[in-house]
Formats: structure tokens, sequence, C-alpha cells
């Protein structure tokens, strides 16, 4: 395969099928590039039991002419290039334009109790259910916000879990407010209403939320407060995510100016998905959480305009400015409670990575003094979970990236192409 | 607070571990200290250092500094804040020429007072599985540690506001007055002031000359047990001290988390903070040539800092030429961690109008107003 | 259905459909996947690839991330469980 590329796209979810797509299908030499085995992103995830949904399929046959480079993540930024490392070493690939279609992760908030093997993000145990997780015949308490916590019902229900109820924390009024609303975007009544007779007879309660986790090995009960007063579960599983954030570390080590809407960045584009870094574009949840259309939409406007098709862009721009409108209704009628906020108590862990709580960062009001006190955030995930957090807690902003973008082999950064298997490091 | 005024036997700017430390000092004689810090306490060169208390043994009168203070580093080794690890310096010869050279560092260092002895080959392979074969053997100076910087600089300063030192947190020196200095906010603090602010010294005292020499570090997830000993490459002078532009030098370190932190560089033209590729290339070539099985660990962050470097290689630590209380203590290069406790020790004495302990001479900076 | 693949996990033969994780593989026999740097149990959390709490010894390799690895016919994976 080429080192280079006239369009690169990074992220294989729907926005980067998109874009890869529609960039190949105006003759760009393309590739694709993704940290997963495999294709279709999160959303669009490969389950190993069951078929994926029929735009998924479609999406990824339609790949022709396009290099899909699974399992290569990107650890660093060159000039003009992205050193990436696959399981068999580095590579340094070059691009004349560049799309990020990095996507978004769970916002997880600490509770007491939230490391207990056994609590996952909502998101979190979908992914891990459609790799094969075992939960046929498992008691699942799924919590959170959003209509993720629909999607990932159902996708435990076809797997055989039994879901013991979806605990909203947004209020009934709201969620009903929000429902009505769908009428303006008839595809997504008709796949809620889909859902919710898929998931007939599973309890879908509003205003509550997972307050404690209890368990010695693993997750055993929860307790969550509704507005008729607290109620304890007995369960085998938690799955707990409040929404999405978009993933824009790599934007960052780029230099491409962030936006905020709350306390979580997203890439800066203009109309035209324009980062402020020239030939850089950005599509989908990257630039904002907008959902699925929006990131196929966006995904074939950034390549329209990366190959120099903006007449092409220009007339998808309306269909998206509409879609993204749906965004900006889930953000206002799924918006957190404050009370999410004061979850964890002091001795409430923060930073998974090097165990860190909440008290310990009593009197820090910036994350790089708080770090270098504490630890917090210099672990593995480099503050994607504690950060993250923090940031949503109203504690202080995430610190900015620093490159690798995801911890990689020091023969990767060394920029080694090939690796000598017998000097793996064998443990202590 | 705009116009206060608010007086001191002593004014520290800076609270990197210099700062922190002529504070901790200072406060601890009695003195009533202010310490004014506009970012993090040892956010800047102290928070990207390794922390290797080492004795260099190149120049007599860095080793008599070394030497000074790491004495007085023992009283850091079971403060839980400090991060203490006596690992030792395991300095590394790849061939015969430079065994023999390690025997001239040995009577050097003893000389000095540092336990310090050559080992061969095969005891180094015992210390240390890791290393490439092929080596000659090496320097082992069992009784050196590794710290946390920034932790320790934290610790300095609370302890120094149990003292009774107020700290200017987010305040910043706008410019040293007759008897005192003014801060952005207004506030006026009077009283003899010590510059330790490190690469930004020439925003104050501009006389002095000084660069920022650039340096790139890597640190791994946890590997206990892999690197046992801070390892250094016996040519690892010839980098530090060189007038080379850009160098690299073998030098990694087993934190005690089970992680290993890999340098070196140093760079002087480089301006710029961000990792430069191509510099973290030639470091870790260099790493993977002493240990080959780094190659396979995870990177989990690379981070530079920039050596506040003097044009002799040796720190400030004195008069300010040509002004009266006026003190400074910056320039340590790579050595800030190290010297930190007797460059404090020493800064005060000559405050107080005592005899230091070791000559202060080679480090006065009236030699650059010569 | 899909095949099926066999490693080992602790010394512990398992099999999952191809295609599954390690992740998915390791919750065969134990939610317990490492110790955290305070010695308490962890298992995955995001399961994308993002918290590195599933991190478990791959084929001799450590800190590799369960839930980003496909199985392999006798793959070895330790946990630190």
């Amino acid at each position: 395969m080429p080192d280079r590329y006239d369009v690169l796209v990074v992220g294989a979810g729907p926005a980067g099928l998109a874009a890869a797509q529609t960039a190949a299908a105006h003759g760009a030499r393309v590739g694709l590039l993704d940290a997963q085995p495999r294709p279709g992103g999160q959303v669009w995830r490969h389950d190993v039991r069951h078929q994926a949904p029929r735009a998924a399929r479609e999406a990824i046959a339609k790949l022709q002419g396009v290099d899909v480079l699974a399992s290569h993540s990107v650890v660093a930024v060159e000039s003009s290039a992205l050193r990436v490392e696959t399981a068999e070493g580095g590579r340094l690939i070059s691009y004349g334009s560049l799309i990020l279609a990095t996507g978004a992760r769970e916002l997880l908030l600490p509770f007491p109790g939230w490391t207990l093997p056994g609590i996952t993000g909502a998101g979190g145990l979908q992914a891990l259910t459609k790799q094969g997780w075992p939960v046929a015949g498992k008691r699942v308490v799924i919590a959170g916000s959003g209509p993720l916590l629909l999607a990932a019902a159902d996708t435990l229900r076809k797997h055989g879990a039994q879901v013991l109820g979806i605990y909203e924390q947004a209020p009934a009024a709201s969620v009903h407010a929000f429902a009505r609303q769908l009428r303006h975007w008839p595809a997504r009544a008709l796949q809620a209403i889909g859902l919710r007779v898929r998931l007939a007879g599973v309890p879908y309660r509003f205003g509550s939320f997972v307050r404690r986790a209890q368990g010695s090995d693993s997750v055993q009960r929860v307790d969550i407060d509704t507005p008729t007063g607290t109620q304890t579960v007995e369960c085998d599983l938690l799955a707990v995510g409040y929404g999405l954030v978009p993933n824009t570390e790599l934007a960052q080590l780029l230099g491409c100016a962030m936006d905020y809407l709350g306390p979580h960045p997203h890439v800066g584009v203009d109309r035209l998905l324009r980062t402020s870094m020239g030939g850089v574009y950005a599509a989908g949840e990257a630039g904002g959480i907008g959902g699925l259309a929006v990131a196929r939409l966006e995904g074939a406007m950034a390549a329209h305009i990366a190959t120099g098709h903006s007449v092409a862009a220009h007339a998808l721009a309306p269909q998206r400015d509409r879609e993204r409108r749906f965004g900006a209704l889930l953000a206002r009628h799924f918006a957190l409670d404050p009370r999410l906020h004061a979850l964890g108590d002091d001795s409430t862990m923060v930073c998974r990575c090097e165990d860190v709580t909440l008290g310990d960062l009593n009197g820090f009001t910036d994350a790089r003094a708080a770090k270098l006190a504490t630890r917090c955030g210099m672990g593995a995930c480099q503050g994607r979970i504690c950060g993250t957090a923090l940031a949503e807690l109203g504690r202080f902003p995430r610190s900015g990236a620093r490159p690798p973008i995801f911890p990689a082999r020091l023969a990767t950064l060394a920029g080694l192409t090939t690796l000598p298997s017998d000097d793996a490091y064998r443990g202590s | 607070m705009s116009g206060t005024v608010a007086s001191f036997d002593l004014i520290v700017i800076g609270a990197g571990i210099i700062g922190a430390s002529c504070a901790d000092e200072a406060s601890a004689r009695g003195m009533r200290v202010a310490i004014v810090e506009p970012g993090p306490i040892g956010g800047g060169a102290t928070a990207a250092a390794m922390g290797h208390l080492v004795a260099m043994d190149d120049d007599p009168a860095e080793l008599a500094l070394a030497k000074y203070s790491l004495h007085h580093w023992e009283a850091f080794a079971d403060l839980r804040e400090a991060e203490f690890s006596r690992c030792g310096t395991l300095w590394v010869a790849r061939n015969d020429n430079e065994l023999a050279a390690a025997a001239t560092r040995v009577a050097r260092l003893n000389a000095a007072g540092v336990e310090a002895r050559v080992v061969d080959a095969t005891t180094l392979y015992e210390l240390e599985p890791a290393l490439v074969p092929g080596l000659a053997g090496g320097l082992l100076v069992p009784r050196e540690a590794v710290v946390y910087p920034p932790r320790v600089a934290n610790h300095q300063v609370k302890r120094a506001q149990s003292h009774g030192t107020q700290l200017y947190a987010g305040r910043r020196v706008l410019s040293l007055q007759r008897g005192g200095a003014q801060l952005d906010d207004g506030t006026r603090l009077s009283g003899p002031v010590l510059v330790a602010t490190g690469c930004a010294l020439p925003a104050l005292l501009p006389m002095l000359p000084m660069r920022g020499r650039k340096g790139h570090l890597v640190i791994t997830d946890r590997y206990p047990g892999l690197v046992r000993h801070q390892l250094l490459e016996l040519g690892y002078a010839d980098s530090a001290h060189g007038d080379a532009d850009s160098s690299v030098a073998f030098n990694v370190q087993p934190r005690p988390t089970g992680q290993i932190l890999i340098g070196s560089s140093r760079e002087f033209s480089a301006t710029d903070a961000a990792a430069s590729p191509a510099m973290v290339q030639r470091m870790l070539e260099r790493s993977f040539a002493f240990v080959p099985k780094l190659r396979e660990l995870q990177a989990v962050r690379i981070w530079t800092g920039f050596r506040p470097t003097t044009p002799d290689g040796r720190p400030y630590l004195g008069a300010v030429p040509g002004a009266s209380d006026q003190w400074v203590a910056a320039g340590h290069e790579g050595l800030g961690v190290t010297t930190a406790l007797g460059s404090a020790k020493l800064m005060i004495d000559l405050i107080q109008g005592r005899q230091p302990a070791i000559d202060p001479a080679p480090y006065s900076p009236e030699r650059m107003a010569a | 259905m899909s095949a099926q693949v066999k490693l080992s996990v602790n010394g512990s033969l398992v099999e999952v459909p191809a295609g599954a994780s390690v992740a998915a593989a390791i919750a065969q026999l134990t939610t317990q996947f490492r110790r955290s740097v305070s010695g308490t149990h962890r298992a995955p959390l995001c399961g994308m690839g993002v918290c590195f709490e599933c991190r478990v010894q791959v084929d001799g390799v450590a800190h590799v991330r369960a839930c980003m690895t496909p199985v392999s016919e006798g793959m070895q994976v330790i946990t630190d469980a």
C-alpha cells in the first residue's frame, strides 16, 4: 500500500465511510484509517453474532478504490503526515488533504463505586456485547442520558440480556417534549417507535440516575434516585453513560482551533467543514455531537471540498444544517441535571489510571498544577476519562493534548517500520 | 490590593525547585519571606526534569556544589512527597577505552567523597540484564537517587508557608525596584529580592545572559524491574557539556512507579516547545542501542522543557552585579534539582552575611560583569 | 453462526466466536482484568479503546487493550487479577 494519499480519512465510522467513498468517487487516491480492526465506527460496530444494519453494510461494501487501513492507530503528527501504528510496526502516511472523522466517546462521570468490575459505559457495554462479551441471562441496569441508552438496551436484549430498566436522568417533561419534536424528523420518529416496540416491557424511567454502586468482586446492586425516592436494584451489570463528547485530540495536535458549547471542545469548522488548518477538514461528531445523519452528510461534504467539488458540498449544506438542529435539540432536552456533578464524594476515584480521588484534587483550579501534584491525568488514558469528567464537573478544563495521541510503542515513535518479534517485553 | 505595600526580609521570585528551596531555607532560618509565582509551583524546568540526583565530576565547582547538595537531599529520603528512590546511577562503558576513563572518574568522585566504583561486564549484566550484550562494564554510584521534583517544590513551598512565608500565587513581578519588586496586581513588595526565574531571568535581569536549552523526555507505561538503576552512557558529559547545537545521549531512569523515563536531548537553537519527531527519534534510537527491549514498550507521554543555561554552564549564585539588595539563583542547566538544596543554603548564607560551607566564588554573577 | 476460536486465558481454554475481542474472551472466565496502581480490581469501562482499564498481557506483551484486540487461535492471555 502506498504511503501517500490525496485524501486521508481518520475514522471509519459513518462520517469517515461517507468521506472515503465520496473522495474515491472523485478519483482521489484515498486511505481510510481506523484503530479498530473493522470499519463501522461505534454506531455501526461489527457484531460477532448479528448482522449489521443495511445502511452500514452498504456503506462498507461501497469502499471500492479505498485503502482500508484497519487496526491503524494514529500516534503522532508530522509535516503533512501522520505517524501510525499497526500490530506489525509503524508507518508514516502523508496526505494532500486530511479529513478528521474521529467521532465521539462517552461522557463517564464518577460516582461512589463506579470502578467496580461490571460497570461500563452504556455505549461501552453495547460495544463490548457486539465484541462477544457474555450478557445472555445477565441482569442489566442501563442508566445515564440520551437515546444511546435505548440503542444499548436493544443490542443487549438481542444478545439475551435481561434489561431491568432504563434510567434516564432527564425529566419526563423534557423527554416528552423531545418526542413531540420528532414529528419534524419522520425517519427518526420511525426509528424511535421501532426501538420502543422492541423494548416493550422494559421500564424506561425519567428524572432518575444511579447514585451509588456496591459489590464485592463486581457490581451487585445499585442505588437509583428517582422522582419518588431511592430504590435499590440487584444486578449483574450496570451500563451508565451521560451522552457523548467529541474526540478532538488529533485535531488539537494538528493545531486546529477548538470551539466550545459547554465544557468540552469540538473542532472548530466553517460551514464547509474547513478547520483553522489548511487542508484539514472535520466531519461528524468531531465537529460537535450531531448524530448519524449529520455524520454521513458531513463526511460526503468534506470529501467534496477536499477534492475541489465545492458545488456538491454547498448542495448538501442545507440538509446538513437541518440535521445539525436535531443535535441541538438533543443537547437541549437531555441537558445534564446539576445533581450529577455532585455524585462523587472526596473518597470517589476520578483518575482511574493513577487512582486519584476527587478529594485529592480539592484546592486545585488548574489541570496542570493538579497533575504535577497528584498525577491526575498522567496515566495511559491521558486524561480522556478523568479530564473530561473534571471539565464536566466544573473543576477545571482538561489540559492540552500532548503526543503520542494514544500510548504507542517506543519503536513507532522512533520511526522504526518493523519490530523484531523476539524483543517483546515479557513482563516483570 | 492596588498600591499595597508589604515588607519582607526576602522576596523570592520564582517557585521552581531553586526558588522553593531558597524560600524553604530562608523561612526555616526565621526570615520573613515572600515567594511570587505566576504559574503552577514547580511548573517550569522543574516539572520537565528527570529528577536524577547525580554528581557530575567534569567541573570541580559543579562537583563541589553537587556533593554539598546531595548530602542535604538525604533529609528527603523518607518524605512521601519526594518519591525518593535510591536506585543508584550506573554509567555504561561501551568499550575498554570508556572503561579506562571510568576509573579516572571514580578517582575524582571518591576524592570528593562520593562513593563510586568500576564494575566489570559480568557485574554490569547482573545489575542490568536488559542491557545490550557486548558492553565493557560500567561505573556504579550506588547512593544516588531520583525524586519527583514538582512535588518536592510543592512540599518546600508548603513548609515555607507553615513558617510564615507569604505565597503570591498567580502573580507576576513586573519590575525590580530599589528596595523591592512591583507585582502585576499593583502590590509593591519591599525588601531584598532573590531572582530565581530560570530561563525567564533576562526579563528581570537582562545583564545576565541566559539561554534555554531544549530537552525531550518520553515516559512509558509501568514495567517494574526491567531497568533498576538510572542508566547513562559514559559519553553523556560530551552531550551535556559539549557545545554542539543538538545532541542526544542514553539516559534512562526507572521511576518508583515502574514507569521508565527516557532521555535525553539537548538543543540550543530550538525555541518551540513542541516535541520534535526527529529529536525524539534520535533520542530513542540511542536508548535502543543500549536497551533493545525498550523498543516494544508503550510510551504514554512525550514532553519538552528548557534548561536555563549560562554561557559557562555554571549557575549564577550571588549578588546581582552593580545592584544592592538584589540576589540571583538561576542557570543550573540540567543539574538544578541535584544542586537546589546546596544552592539554597549557599544563597541564604550569602544574603545573611555568613561564610558558606563551600567556596561561592565560582558561581558569582560578577564573572559576567568582568 | 461464525467459526469458533480457542485461546488460553490464565491457562484456561476459552472458546469464542471468530472476530470476538480478547475482552469478550476474558469475560467468559472473570470480570477482573487488571489491578489498579493501588491494588483494586478493574475491568473494561468504555469498550472502545479509550479508558485503558482492560489492559492485559497478550502473547507476552504487556499493557495490551483487550477490547481493541481480536482473538486469534492459540493466543495466550494473562490478566493481573
